[in-house]
Parts: C-alpha cells; sequence; structure tokens
C-alpha cells in the first residue's frame, strides 16, 4: 500500500494523523479513498492541492500511477511567479 | 561544454545534442532592436477610444454613491463603467500564478464595490475619443465615500483593534474556528519531527526577528490593452500578459461570457516576473468596449502601476534555528506574517515550504499567516514567498558559521538536502543539485580572492519548485521543409529560443529552420500561464512531443511512398531512412523531400502535443557576493557577484545566464534600496522610478554565473526552471556580507542609506582607516 504523508494543515484535516496506509493503483483512487477514510479532508482534495509522488509533483493529474510502495506527500498547489 | 565571457556551465548534461546547449540569436531579437515588436500598446484600431480608470483616493473607505452623470454628459464621452456594470460572483477558487485567485476577491479587486481598499483600487472607469476628454471625465464623476481608519503593517492588522478590511472574514486553519472576524485570512501549518527535541540536541540556538518590505516587479512595460466587444457578442483582447488562456478565462467569467466567444492575443511582453499573471485593466477595456460598441484601448502610468498593481509581500518573520558545536543544523523554527494587500492570498504558504529546504532536517516547524492590509493586492513576483523566508533563515545560518568559525559554504554542505533528503516541506528529494552549487562556489576564485579592507564577503543559498502544467504546442510543417512552432505560453525570458532548440534537437533539423511564434487563444488548447519557471520545462516537453508526433507522421508517410511497414522506417538527422536493409534499399527522404511530397501523398503534416506536465525538478542555487560599504553615506556598493544555480540543462546557455543575472539584480534592489514609503492617510509617496529606487547598470557589476547541470530525470533534455531561485539567495547574501564588512547584522530591509548610517551611529561605529 502507498504510504501518504500528511503535513501543514492536512495533517489537522486527517485528524492529526502524520500518515497514512492507502490501497489505490492512481491518483484518482487514492484521493477517493482519501476522502472517505478522512471526511474533513475530502472538500479539499478537488482543488488546491498537489501530490509528491516518490519525490515528483503532480498536479491536476488523476490518472498518475501509484505504486504500492510509493510514498505520496500531500502538498498545497504549487505554482510561481 | 557551452561556454562564453560571461559564464561557464559544468557540462554534466550536454551529452551528444546538436542543438540543445548551444547559443543561436534569439528569434525575436532583430524586432525588438528595430522597434518592429508589438508590444501592449503597440495595436491601434479604427474608432478606437481611449479609456482611463478613477481610482479612490483613500487607503480605506466606504463607497456610498457614485454620481457619473456629468462625465457622461460631457462631449467626447462614449460611456462609463462602475461597480454596477459588474456582476457579483460567488466564491470559487481558480490557479493563477503563483497561488489560488478567488472570483469573489477579483471582480472587487478590478472594480470596488462595496468599499475601496487600497489608495488607487478602481471606483470607476470612462471611455472617450481622447485621452484629454477621459481624464476631463473623471474629474466630474462624483463618488461619495465614507473614509474609514486604514491599516498598513502586517502586525498591526493582526491586533484585535485593527480596522478590518473584510467584516466578513474568518480565519481559516485555526482550531476551533474563531467565532469573530479578523485580517487574518488563514494560519498554515507545517511540521515535521519534534522541533522540541530538536533544539533539546543543539549547543547553539540563534533566534531573530525580521522584516521586508513589499517591492514591486519593477516591468518596464506598464499594463496595457486594447479591447474590441462586437455586436453580436464576440470580443478580441490584445494585451501585456504572462498568460492570456488565464486571462481569457477571468475575463470571460467577469464579464458572462463563453470562453470560445473571447479571443485572446498575448502581445510582446516588456517584463512581467510573476506581475502579469493576474488581469486589471482587461475585464474593464472589455466591458467598456460592450457598452461603448467601439474598440478600447487601456494603459497604466508607471503611478497606476505602483499604485494598484501587486508587489510582494512585505513581511515580518521570526526564526530560530539550532547546531550542535560540530556544525550539524538540528532543528528550525519559523513564524511568517505575510501582507497579503486587500484581499486574501498572500504567498505566505510556499514561504514556509521554502523557509528549510535546502537543508536536511528531522526537526521543522513553521507557521505562515496570511493578512489582508489596506495595500494593493500582492501578486506573484519570481519565487514567490520564498526570498523573504529564506532571508531569515539564511541570515541565521550565516550567524552560526560565524559563532563556531566554521566556512559558511562547509556549513551549508554539512547540512546540504540531496538526492534521498526529506525535504522540509514533506516529500522526499530526487536528484537536486544544492550539493553541486555549494562545490562549485567553494571552488570558484571569486570564493577565495582577497577581500580589500572594510569589504564583506557573503554567501547564501536558495530553493524553488518548479512547476509543469497544462501545455499545448503545434508544429506546422512548410511546403519547402521549415517549420512554424506554435506555443500558448507568452515569451519573457526567451522560451521561443528554447523551445526552437528542443524541436530542431527531436527533428533533427537546422535550428535556423524553426521560426516560433506564440499562438492566440483560438488556435492552440488551454494552456497555462507563463510562470513558476514552467515554460521551457513544459512546452519544452510538449514541443518534444509534438515533434515525436510530427516524425510519427513522416515516417509512415515515407513507409506508404516506399511501400514498406510504418515500423521499417526510422528517422535519423533530419531524414526518414529504411530501418536496415531488410527494409529494403531506398534514398532518404528528408524533412524538405517529405514536405515537397505532401499534398500528393496524403496532405500535410502537423505535429500536436496538448500534455500536463508532471515531474518538475526542483531547483537550488548559492549566491556568492562582496560589498564595501561607505561609512560616510551608509551606501552599500555590490562589487562583485557570482551567482551558481542548477539548470538541469541549460538549453540556451545565454538565456540561463541571462536570468540568474536578472534575479541577482532585483535580489539586489530588493537588498538595497526598495520599499513603498506611505503617508499616515496611506497614500503611496514614491509612485515613480525617481523615487522608488531599481539597481540600474551603473549600481552592478557584471554578474558572473556558473551552470550546474544535474538533469531533471522527467525531462527529455533534463530541463529544471530556472527564472524563480536566482531571485531567492540575493537579500541574506548581501546582509552577511555587510555583517562581513561592518561586524553588524542587518535584519530588516531595505539596508538603504538612512539605515545604514543609522545603524552605524547607533553601533558608535569608528571612521573606517
Amino acid at each position: 500500500m502507498a504510504r501518504v504523508v500528511f503535513i501543514g494543515n492536512f495533517r489537522q484535516l486527517a485528524g492529526g494523523d502524520a500518515e497514512a496506509e492507502i490501497a489505490a493503483s492512481n491518483v484518482r483512487d487514492l484521493l477517493r479513498r482519501l476522502g472517505e477514510r478522512y471526511p474533513a479532508l475530502a472538500p479539499h482534495l478537488d482543488e488546491g492541492i498537489a501530490l509528491a509522488i516518490d519525490g515528483e509533483i503532480h498536479q491536476d493529474a488523476l490518472f498518475s500511477p501509484v505504486r504500492p510502495d510509493s510514498e505520496v506527500c500531500l502538498m498545497p498547489k504549487i505554482a510561481g511567479g | 561544454m557551452a561556454a562564453n565571457a560571461h559564464g561557464k556551465t559544468n557540462g554534466k548534461a550536454n551529452g551528444s545534442t546538436r542543438w540543445v546547449g548551444t547559443r543561436p540569436v534569439r528569434p525575436d531579437g532583430v524586432d525588438k532592436v528595430t522597434g518592429r515588436a508589438r508590444f501592449g500598446a503597440d495595436v491601434h484600431l479604427p474608432n478606437m477610444l481611449v479609456g482611463k480608470v478613477l481610482r479612490s483616493p483613500h487607503a480605506h473607505a466606504r463607497i456610498r454613491s457614485i454620481d457619473p452623470s456629468a462625465a457622461l454628459a460631457l462631449p467626447g464621452v462614449k460611456t462609463v463603467v462602475t461597480r454596477d456594470d459588474f456582476n457579483d460572483l460567488s466564491s470559487e477558487l481558480v490557479p493563477a500564478g503563483e497561488m489560488m485567485v478567488n472570483y469573489r476577491d477579483v471582480v472587487r479587486n478590478v472594480m470596488a464595490r462595496e468599499k475601496a481598499l487600497f489608495e488607487g483600487h478602481p471606483v470607476a472607469a470612462v471611455a472617450a475619443v481622447s485621452e484629454k476628454v477621459a481624464r476631463e471625465a473623471l474629474a466630474l464623476i462624483e463618488v461619495d465615500y465614507e473614509v474609514l481608519p486604514h491599516v498598513l503593517d502586517v502586525v498591526d492588522a493582526m491586533a484585535p483593534e485593527a480596522p478590518l478590511l473584510h467584516e466578513d472574514m474568518i480565519t481559516v486553519g485555526v482550531e476551533p474556528a474563531p467565532t469573530t472576524p479578523s485580517n487574518v485570512a488563514k494560519v498554515v501549518t507545517f511540521e515535521i519531527g519534534d522541533t522540541g527535541a530538536g533544539f533539546a540536541e543543539a549547543d547553539i540556538v540563534i533566534e531573530r526577528e525580521f522584516s521586508t518590505q513589499p517591492v514591486h516587479q519593477g516591468y518596464i512595460e506598464p499594463h496595457a490593452c486594447i479591447a474590441n466587444y462586437s455586436e453580436d457578442g464576440q470580443a478580441e483582447l490584445w494585451c501585456s500578459t504572462q498568460g492570456h488562456f488565464v486571462v481569457r478565462g477571468h475575463c470571460a467569467k467577469l464579464l458572462g461570457m463563453d470562453v470560445s466567444k473571447l479571443r485572446v492575443t498575448a502581445s510582446e511582453i516588456g517584463g512581467g516576473f510573476g506581475g502579469k499573471t493576474v488581469v486589471y485593466l482587461e475585464p474593464v477595456a472589455l466591458m467598456l468596449s460592450r457598452k461603448s460598441g467601439q474598440p478600447v484601448k487601456m494603459t497604466m502610468s508607471r503611478e497606476e502601476v505602483f499604485q494598484a498593481s501587486g508587489p510582494a509581500a512585505g513581511t515580518r518573520v521570526w526564526a530560530k534555528v539550532g547546531m550542535t558545536n560540530d556544525g550539524r543544523i538540528t532543528a528550525g523554527e519559523a513564524v511568517l506574517k505575510y501582507q497579503a494587500g486587500a484581499f486574501q492570498g498572500s504567498p505566505v504558504q510556499p514561504g514556509c515550504m521554502c523557509a528549510f529546504a535546502p537543508y536536511d532536517l528531522a526537526h521543522v516547524k513553521v507557521v505562515g499567516y496570511d493578512v489582508v492590509v489596506n495595500r494593493p493586492k500582492v501578486a506573484a513576483y519570481r519565487a514567490p514567498g520564498a526570498p523573504q523566508s529564506e532571508f531569515a533563515v539564511e541570515s541565521i545560518i550565516d550567524e552560526l558559521a560565524k559563532r563556531i568559525g566554521m566556512d559558511p559554504v562547509e556549513l551549508r554542505l554539512k547540512n546540504a538536502a540531496k538526492e534521498g533528503t526529506k525535504a522540509a516541506y514533506g516529500p522526499t528529494f530526487g536528484p537536486v543539485g544544492l550539493v553541486e552549487t555549494l562545490e562549485e562556489a567553494k571552488a570558484h576564485d571569486h570564493y577565495r580572492a582577497p577581500l580589500k579592507p572594510g569589504q564583506g564577503r557573503g554567501v547564501a543559498s536558495g530553493f524553488w519548485f518548479n512547476i509543469g502544467g497544462e501545455t499545448c504546442a503545434t508544429l506546422n510543417l512548410g511546403e519547402d521543409g521549415t517549420i512554424a512552432l506554435v506555443a500558448g505560453t507568452p515569451d519573457i525570458g526567451g522560451s521561443r529560443a528554447s523551445l526552437c532548440l528542443q524541436a530542431a534537437e527531436t527533428l533533427g533539423v537546422d535550428v535556423e529552420r524553426v521560426r516560433p511564434l506564440i499562438g492566440d487563444t483560438s488556435t492552440l488548447g488551454y494552456t497555462f500561464l507563463t510562470g513558476g519557471s514552467r515554460t521551457t520545462f513544459a512546452s519544452g516537453m510538449a514541443v518534444v512531443e509534438a515533434a515525436r508526433d510530427m516524425i510519427r507522421q513522416l515516417c509512415e508517410r515515407a513507409a506508404k511512398i516506399w511501400d514498406i511497414p510504418a515500423d521499417a522506417v526510422e528517422w535519423i538527422d533530419g531524414e526518414a531512412r529504411p530501418a536496415g536493409s531488410n527494409a529494403g534499399e531506398f534514398e532518404p527522404l528528408s524533412l524538405a523531400d517529405l514536405a515537397r511530397l505532401a499534398g500528393k501523398s496524403g496532405g500535410p503534416f502537423v505535429g500536436r502535443a496538448q500534455i500536463n506536465a508532471q515531474g518538475a525538478g526542483p531547483s537550488f542555487g548559492t549566491h556568492i557576493v562582496d560589498v564595501d560599504v561607505d561609512r560616510e553615506t551608509g551606501r552599500v556598493t555590490i562589487e562583485r557577484y557570482t551567482v551558481i544555480q542548477d539548470a538541469g540543462k541549460a538549453v540556451h546557455p545565454s538565456y540561463v545566464e541571462g536570468q540568474l543575472q536578472g534575479g541577482a539584480v532585483q535580489g539586489i534592489g530588493w537588498a538595497l534600496n526598495e520599499e513603498y514609503v506611505y503617508d499616515d492617510k496611506g497614500r503611496l509617496q514614491n509612485p515613480g522610478f525617481l523615487d522608488y529606487r531599481i539597481p540600474v547598470c551603473s549600481d552592478v557589476p557584471m554578474i558572473d554565473t556558473v551552470i550546474v547541470e544535474v538533469p531533471n530525470p522527467t525531462h527529455p533534455y533534463g530541463v529544471r526552471g530556472v527564472g524563480e531561485t536566482p531571485i531567492v539567495p540575493p537579500m541574506a547574501a548581501i546582509a552577511n556580507a555587510v555583517e562581513g564588512a561592518l561586524g553588524l547584522r542587518f535584519t530588516d530591509l531595505p539596508m538603504s542609506p538612512p539605515r545604514v548610517l543609522k545603524a552605524l551611529g547607533d553601533a558608535r561605529m569608528p571612521e573606517a582607516a
């Protein structure tokens, strides 16, 4: 199962959990299952987030693959000037 | 290895490329030096009107009424727009530039509704036959204001008794949620490990408070646009922007249009640096054109640019770092308070995430506050949020190094983030080049050169994430074998050249045969803006994909001509060849051959790509600076400056060097001179380049550059973004150098002559020998 890491305000929304084990094959599955497990987090998963999958940042990428041994870090969406 | 007189690359990723890594003449150069290039204000249309904006003279005021009747009665005035012309919009977050924007706020920033929230806030706009008439009309619009107390400083705005900008603003991110409104829009917290335990391991702990001033991006070309709204509800818009698709989306939303009915063309752009990722004039010009039935041109004066377009956030930062006596950093903490301007959405979040990113730390906690004040809404500015927080941390790192007598580069090397490091903002880094930049710094002759008496040397490192995003590109093969490259990302830093190089490299053709242009919003699919150092990376990936698409078509066509299977054809050095002797004996077909035969063999060749680029490579840099301080005037002179940065791959090294130099110079201005001066009524006193002092050529030496190349494995040629990171280290590097020269630690920016003189006086420094 992928290891999901919560930092920042996401940890607060995940009830204080620092990490969670989630079975998912892609980002869409992972977000759906996160929303089911953490209802307070669910409204924040549609917009404004990025995922670092094994260190690589993915934004708005529902079908990016997630491997069983992946580390997935929830982050605020990044842009720039 | 590519090299020139001003810089060098370490050449790690050069490989065997023919075009990527070379320095051809820029494709937009001749038009720019001859004046042919058309910038935002250079389009003229028949029957065009001039639009001007009436701006609030008050920093904070309730708008009781607006009466435009006298203005409308003035001969030559065609129409007036006010808040009544724009529908109120509900809260809806969309990405734009550095952060998410809220349409409820965008419509209020474009045209004040209930209140004017900063001096310069648009209150009404006029379209008239001439600028003179338009200005006369503005003076005839009667606005009844109830002037309210204002607040400019972030700490003052957080006080319980502070004037409220938005009476319904409840702080997000605090549990339990507050029951009363405040100016604090949001609180964010980033935490890994246990900072209490980390500081307990430390032998030395230093904590300091820092402040930075809002600074403007300082683009030379003011905001400008021309709108032409037709009777059938369609419209065209030309504007100076970093993202015309984003402009289209915002304007369509604010005017209640289908995006397909609005065609936006990005003009040449005279600088943006993040400040042209939002809309100001564009929806107003469209509304004036819609109401008047004539084209409307609007341009901001420099005064309006300063009064009403977003600067970088002013900040107050508290930071604390613990370290062992042998130079191991054990913990870091920071509290960041960022001005958002009149509407929420400061870049405090990336500020929090970047603060300790250069270091491999087990224990970090950063808390950020997004705070509204009666200033123009902040906009992105190169690495938004990062320079302010990293200024604080990099200053303390330098102080810690001095405390234990360790070389500051060695201290950074000892603690540097590298591949496998769990970043302070959460994820684990892939290949990154901070260590390589520090090694280059240590080996650079600048770092070992002797200083003159009274001079100081400083170093600092910096970080930015870089991004990808939605991007389209098209390659059209002409009948003579030349190629028109169409990209959707406005070229603000040389991207047309870097995209041509990537296309030529992939197709195996001479780069001179590829001609780029930036397509309007009707010619390509949605393409996110130029920002976040994404264009050479993301549009580059799209162009490479489009080139591969074209190669597939070319090989299929050659196979058809030769009457062999498509997989028996390969593309080598710009021509189709049979793949081995079993495929048959045929003379290769070049791009020009296939282009000439296109019509008879099946039609034209168009390579397309539409992608959502992922996997942008983070970028680190390290700067070295020498300063001299005039003890009589307080003036800090930059004597020598070297920027070392990981580019992943420098597709066009001259442009990369230009980005590194430009970022450093803007950082020098941020460090030494730039600040907004307001009077006690919240009115800006220095809205012009005479009194708002950005560096000019005579203020800086030639900025030396070293391009490190640790390839980003996601990109076909290893590209990372380069435009953001170089503005991150200068403030701390210069403060560290000034400390070296004077023995005084400056924690408040800018280190302008009056402040330096005052500090010298306070410290009773003797005159330099």
